[in-house]
């Protein structure tokens, strides 16, 4: 297994420009005497990446903070983080929000919707519409640190659409959305899952068969690597790696149940919620299929099923809708006209302010599960970002990005920093760090930058 | 900008232009050409679902939202030559294979999948395993196993029976890795040179079948065909036109049909749920409706292609089609009866051909309203293989967009496209044809005022006029770039990718002779299985130097 993960990070390191260098001291921290890799009772509480996305930005005034620092004033479209936490202060004293950071595109062309996900999550300017330069930051940093659990991430989106999602194994390779919390639900908490309240732990026979399964399908490999082209070649290394990744979930599912003492089976959601016979796009729709996924996603991560995940709230062309308006989120940030005297559109901004107090609703969720001396939030690193600044023009400069959680004391949560037109990629840096990737620069060309956001880093 | 944007958008449409202009010599036979490079193709969501079928049976309920498909360049057909399987996707592939498994071997169907009888059912029975895997094994790798492949599986089955205590627990855990394995996954394309002319590469014989197999099918070749394949009879291009000629006439031809043109129209949207209308304004609009209205659409072009073998023009002016009652009342047409029955759209009616169903109507339109644009981007894109360039991001939409302004009707509001210089390039190629199409709101339903003022359709197609959607279909079936649109379409979804440069000579030649049969839709089919471009390769595509 160590082999395995040190060609990625060798794959990695040779493509990524300035992302160099070996070592993989988290790794090593967190290995057992077997090698598996399983944070077990009396091992450190287990650190997560989770990236959080809301479409179409915000408007820049009024979103960021009028102050900078610990303690920051709160902004009128970010109110939501007012809210008290049980567990002790502000959601905003968890939350860091970064301001004027800017995707520079040095003449590449500003693919609407699609060039500020590409160069905010992968360093590089967008090769195409829609496409990534290169592998997204969660799949790096699950390269890192996924490998000891059960998923190596999960996917979850609570737009109805499997196929919105900004996850990138490459340029070309998207990781899919779990749309629905049934089936979430039943890919975690299934007949796979030990449940550490289930008395002795007996592995099922099935799971050692399903490994010999996987190893005839790997002995197929060499035969059919030698038939096929180099650009095929890619293409089945990628299935390969996926076809290991099911054996290290069954061999995480042989060790027994996690134990955590917070892990227990989550409630079944039940059946769906379907409006009409499809996922529809309401706010309430939404919010209820956001609050059901993260509400799952809580629980699993409780039970280190996983330590990596990407939620995403709307899309980017938003399709978020409220009864009676006969058009969507993003329509409105393009068809709606700026009202005169507020000196924004209203109809449109009624979606900022949701999207925020959706983020709201999602980091609090986070900080209801206790664990350890404080709550899972301070385990937690999430990456909440838009893929817009302000929507009308699809405006790149001034991206909107967020953090919130301490990743176990390795930063310094609730300040907000000013970018000044600095590259956004500084955040994304930054933020590797902070999970302990070995890199000191990152990004191309004027995004390319070696100074992390230092005011947040422990 | 504005120059460059108005630039890029003539000088696409000139291009196509060209190319459909471009020699039209239907004397000799299929020009020589080199195919272009190969690559795996992994099986499509409904190619999975069709191939489980064919092989386990049409009892098998196979899981839903697996690995998604990818659409490139407009297709499914060329996306599933790029795609490869994600972690999460690998693990439901292993959970459908299971499910699938059981099922195949379980008590109903085992009879039916299994042609030997274990001599214990309580334990490993090697030869009956490998009876089993070595026939099962042959459809799903549409080719016949190696020893060793076999062997791997026969001993899964043998230490899984031996382990669960159960002969057919084991030989479930055997077909799980045939199920799982690339090599039913992927549609592996080889190539070898070729015996008469060693500096040309040619498919493999099975190869060939499994394109000819997937293309008129949709699913996996069936034990004839891979007889053919596999003793070399396939080579011989009279054989090849036989066993088209066969698949053509079988049943099963029906899927393959469907699944080119569901691919092609986008209707894979109506399937997951994804083409959506305000439920305020548009109560009648429900996923079941939008099932039948893409059903409505696929009965038509079954019965005008294949049924009664009509001229593929004529789909975009034909008034036959199927109705169930409630796309009658979306119609507003008196459709009594149970269930689906034909339909003939009245002569002095707003509606004929494709463009006028619910479908494609719906598709083309936002949630709330009609999009003039949306429909003239589907028309010239889509059917007449005419690129039209994004719009530049910093646009201000607002006046087009603003309904509740000044400007009542989609035309006038368009109108602002055609005076801006930035949008007018590329917008005068798409609105006009979309305002043949605002009688038909955002689900497809007739209208004759927006906001209280009569609706305009007129216009004009590339020099041929119109005063309505019916005229607008009438111009579209005299296009001279339909056919040929259509013939790189079929194409490039028979290959798996775009056309290479040397391979426009033969594109011409298909669409001569799909022109000279009257734009039969066999005749196309027929002479486009038996070409160079279907049989030859220039190699297997190489990687591009993308980041891993």
């Amino acid at each position: 297994m160590k082999k395995q993960v040190s060609r990625r990070t060798i794959l990695r390191g040779a493509v990524a420009g300035g992302a160099v260098g070996m070592g993989l001291p988290l790794l090593d921290c967190f290995l057992n005497e077997n090698g598996t890799a399983l944070a077990q009772g009396g091992g450190p509480i287990p650190v997560r990446f989770g990236t959080w996305f809301w479409g179409c930005g915000m408007n820049p005034a009024r979103w960021a903070p009028p102050t900078e620092g610990l303690g920051y004033e709160l902004s009128v479209e970010l109110q939501a983080l007012d809210r008290t936490l049980d567990s002790g202060g502000k959601i905003r004293d968890h939350v860091s929000v970064f301001s004027g950071f800017d995707v520079k595109l040095d003449g590449n062309p500003n693919y609407p919707h699609g060039s500020g996900p590409a160069s905010n999550l992968t360093g590089l300017f967008a090769p195409a519409d829609g496409d990534f330069g290169a592998p997204s930051i969660d799949v790096l940093i699950a390269r890192e640190i996924g490998g000891f659990t059960r998923f190596r991430s999960l996917q979850l989106s609570a737009t109805g659409n499997r196929n919105h999602t900004y996850s990138r194994e490459s340029a070309t390779i998207r990781n899919a959305s779990e749309i629905s919390p049934m089936e979430v639900y039943t890919r975690i908490f299934g007949p796979d899952f030990a449940d550490p309240a289930a008395g002795e732990f007996v592995p099922n026979p099935r799971w050692t068969l399903r490994q010999s399964v996987l190893s005839a399908v790997k002995e197929d490999r060499d035969k059919l690597m030698s038939r096929v082209g180099t650009h095929d070649q890619q293409r089945l290394d990628q299935y390969f790696t996926s076809v290991r990744q099911l054996e290290q979930m069954l061999d995480v599912l042989l060790s027994g149940p996690p134990d955590l003492p917070s892990c227990r089976r989550a409630d079944d959601p039940g059946p769906d919620i379907l409006e009409g016979e499809v996922f529809q796009n309401d706010l309430d729709s939404v919010n209820q299929r956001h609050r059901a996924l993260a509400d799952l996603l809580t629980f699993a991560l409780a039970c280190d099923q996983t330590r990596v995940f990407n939620m995403i709230f709307s899309s980017g062309i938003s399709e978020l809708t409220v009864p009676g308006l006969n058009t969507s989120h993003h329509q409105l940030t393009h068809d709606e006209s700026i009202d005169t005297e507020l000196g924004y559109q209203p109809k449109a901004t009624q979606f900022v302010l949701a999207s925020m107090e959706a983020w709201a609703d999602f980091v609090e969720r986070l900080a209801s599960v206790p664990e350890g001396d404080g709550t899972m939030l301070d385990n937690c690193l999430v990456f909440a970002n838009s893929d817009l600044s302000y929507a009308k023009p699809h405006d790149v400069r001034g991206l909107p990005t967020m953090i919130a959680g301490s990743a176990g004391g390795r930063i310094t949560p609730g300040i907000h920093i000013k970018g000044n037109t600095d590259p956004v990629t500084r955040v994304g840096l930054t933020v590797q760090q902070a999970m302990g990737l070995p890199i000191d620069a990152w990004g191309e060309n004027s995004l390319q930058t070696s100074l992390p956001v230092s005011e947040i880093l422990v | 900008m504005t120059h460059n944007q108005r630039g890029r958008c003539i000088a696409a449409l000139l291009a196509v232009v060209a190319v459909a202009c471009a020699g039209s010599d239907t004397s000799g036979g299929a020009p020589a050409t080199e195919g272009g490079p190969v690559a795996l193709r992994r099986l499509t969501s409904q190619q999975y679902t069709q191939s489980i079928h064919d092989v386990l049976g049409n009892d098998i309920v196979v899981p839903s939202r697996i690995e998604p498909d990818a659409r490139l360049e407009g297709l499914l057909g060329v996306g599933a030559s790029f795609v490869s399987v994600t972690p999460s996707g690998f693990e439901k592939y292993e959970a459908a294979a299971t499910a699938i498994a059981e099922q195949a071997l379980g008590s109903e169907l085992r009879g039916a999948n299994l042609s030997c009888e274990p001599s214990s059912a309580s334990g490993a029975d090697d030869s009956c395993a490998r009876e089993f895997i070595a026939t099962i094994g042959r459809r799903l790798f549409r080719r016949t196993l190696a020893e060793d492949e076999i062997a791997r599986r026969v001993a899964i089955a043998a230490s899984s029976a031996t382990e669960l205590g159960d002969f057919y627990a084991g030989l479930e855990m055997a077909l799980t890795s045939l199920l799982v394995s690339p090599n039913f996954l992927f549609r592996v394309e080889e190539i070898e040179p070729d015996p008469a002319d060693g500096s040309r590469l040619r498919l493999t014989s099975t190869s060939v079948a499994t394109r000819l197999s997937y293309l008129i099918w949709n699913s996996t070749p069936d034990d004839e065909l891979l007889d053919a394949a596999e003793s070399g009879a396939l080579l011989n291009t009279g054989n090849l036109a036989a066993q088209a000629a066969r698949l053509l006439d079988s049943p099963k031809a029906e899927a393959g049909i469907r699944a080119f043109f569901s691919d092609l129209l986008t209707f894979r949207r109506i399937d997951e749920g994804l083409v959506r209308k305000s439920p305020t304004e548009f109560p009648a609009f429900t996923l079941t409706l939008a099932g039948d209205a893409k059903e409505q659409t696929l009965r038509t072009i079954v019965d005008h292609l294949v049924t009664n073998e009509l001229d593929l023009r004529e789909l975009y002016t034909t008034r036959s089609t199927f109705l169930t009652p409630s796309l009658g009342s979306v119609y507003a047409v008196p459709f009594g009866g149970g269930g689906w029955g034909p339909y003939e759209f009245a002569e002095d009616g707003p509606r004929a051909g494709l463009l006028s169903h619910v479908s494609l109507m719906s598709i083309t339109a936002h949630p709330g309203r009609s999009s003039a644009t949306l429909r003239g981007k589907f028309v010239r894109e889509v059917l007449l293989c005419q690129d039209i360039p994004d719009p530049p991001a910093n646009v201000d939409f607002s006046i087009v967009e603003n309904t509740g302004g000044e400007l009542r009707t989609a035309r006038e509001r368009l109108g602002e496209h055609v005076t801006n210089d930035a949008c007018a390039g590329c917008h005068q190629l798409m609105d006009p044809i979309g305002l043949a199409f605002e009688n038909f709101d955002a689900i497809g339903a007739y209208r004759t005022q927006e906001n209280g003022v009569d609706i305009d359709a007129s216009g004009n197609l590339d020099g041929q006029s119109y005063d309505d959607a019916i005229g607008m279909g009438q111009a579209l079936r005299d296009h001279e770039s339909l056919g040929p649109c259509m013939t790189r379409n079929l194409y490039r979804y028979a290959v798996g990718r775009n056309p290479v440069s040397g391979e426009q000579a033969l594109l011409t030649f298909l669409d001569d002779r799909f022109a000279a049969s009257g734009y039969r839709w066999g005749s196309l089919i027929d002479a486009l299985v038996v070409s160079d471009g279907f049989l030859t390769a220039s190699g297997q595509r190489e990687a591009e130097e993308v980041a891993q």
